[in-house]
């Protein structure tokens, strides 16, 4: 039998994979294998396949992915630096029927926004969180978040972070899943094609889950940024796994009892 | 017996030659070009087609949603 060519196999019934129509044609300006794209990707797929484009609104927090309102076609509200949750819940309890998330940095949610991110935790908002933890404020030049490892470098730790000077790393996500209000709360990575997939699923059940008014869903990504920790992507998703994982470990925090 | 066949296509102007898709292919099919696009980067693309098996790695891997994948079962 004769072999297939590449052109009988680029066909578009053969088609298995490509980015979600929820994403819009404007190139992200996120430096070259920074994590946030890989997020936007998967929760557009997400409300693809949920039909949910015209029922979502999402709030962008300040940081680098502050622009994300021109990736994604859907309807979308900036918000000042870490008050995500406090707009969210206000949408949310005004326009009950819509799916609301916001999407924040570390900066954002576990420094200046953390009175947010506790707040509407506790009182259980029904609205849907993706936290994209890269250990470090990306946007401003590196500096030192209060997720930054112990002993890691940034613009303003250098010689790596000194916990009895500058304090330890905030888990604030294993802070989420002890309050009555949260509903869903796990950690994922998207630093490889496996995990990739099972941060999918669990964007997908932490959208799901918004329908049944139980409470605020929180998914914690573990990400890059390659730029602040100054290496190459690949290299960053290796360093991440080495030294970023063993301190924050993926899997579910806070399941709902079925 | 039935054999799969896969093949990617590249928006090559988009690519920001980040890599994290020649590590994320189980069978070595993707290298980076030796041209550059029109933004100065080393584009993705298939050094190796062949081996493709159309498994999607690369394209859910990379952040900036650039790969399409193809597939077909071949007898
Ligand atoms: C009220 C206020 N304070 C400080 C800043 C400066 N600022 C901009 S982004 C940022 C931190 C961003 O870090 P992170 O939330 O981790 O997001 P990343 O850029 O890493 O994705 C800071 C402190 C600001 N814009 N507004
Ligand atoms: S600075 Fe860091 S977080 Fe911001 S786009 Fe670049 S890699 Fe991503
Ligand atoms: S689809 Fe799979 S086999 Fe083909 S290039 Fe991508 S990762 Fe490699
Ligand atoms: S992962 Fe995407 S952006 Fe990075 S080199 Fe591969 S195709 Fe290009």
């Amino acid at each position: 039998m004769a072999e297939i060519t590449l052109d009988q196999i680029i066909q578009p019934e053969n088609m298995v994979y490509t980015r979600s129509r929820i994403m819009t044609d404007t190139v992200l300006h996120y430096c070259p294998g920074c994590g946030h794209g890989t997020v936007h990707r998967l929760l557009a797929e997400v409300i693809e396949e949920l039909d949910l484009q015209s029922e979502t609104i999402g709030i962008t927090p300040v940081g680098c992915s502050v622009l994300m309102y021109n990736y994604m076609d859907i309807d979308m509200q900036e918000a000042a630096h870490g008050r995500a949750p406090a707009l969210a819940t206000a949408i949310k309890r005004l326009m009950s029927e819509k799916f609301v998330f916001t999407y924040q940095g570390d900066g954002d949610l576990a420094a200046i926004g953390t009175a947010e991110t506790i707040h509407a935790c506790n009182r259980g908002e029904n609205i849907t969180i993706l936290f994209i933890n890269n250990g470090i404020y990306g946007m401003t030049g590196g500096q030192m978040a209060p997720t930054t490892l112990p002993d890691m470098k940034a613009s303003t730790c250098p010689y790596g972070r000194d916990v009895q000077m500058m304090g330890n790393p905030l888990k604030i996500t294993d802070i989420v899943a002890t309050l009555p209000g949260s509903y869903y709360v796990t950690r994922q990575s998207v630093h490889t094609p496996g995990n990739v997939r099972k941060a999918k699923k669990a964007i997908r059940k932490a959208v799901e889950y918004q329908k049944r008014n139980q409470g605020t869903c929180f998914v914690e990504i573990v990400s890059n940024c390659n730029s602040g920790w100054k290496m190459t992507p690949v290299d960053a998703n290796q360093w991440l796994e080495e030294n970023m994982l063993p301190f924050y470990p993926l899997g579910d925090l806070k399941v709902p009892e079925e | 017996m039935a054999k799969v066949r896969g093949a990617i296509v590249v928006d090559t102007e988009r690519c920001k030659g980040c890599e994290l898709c020649v590590g994320a292919c189980p069978t070595d099919v993707i290298g980076m070009a030796e041209e550059v696009n029109s933004k100065g980067y080393h584009y993705a693309y298939m050094k190796n087609p062949e081996a493709c098996t159309g498994c999607v790695n690369c394209a859910i891997i990379c952040p900036d949603g650039v790969i399409s994948v193809y597939r077909v079962k071949t007898t």
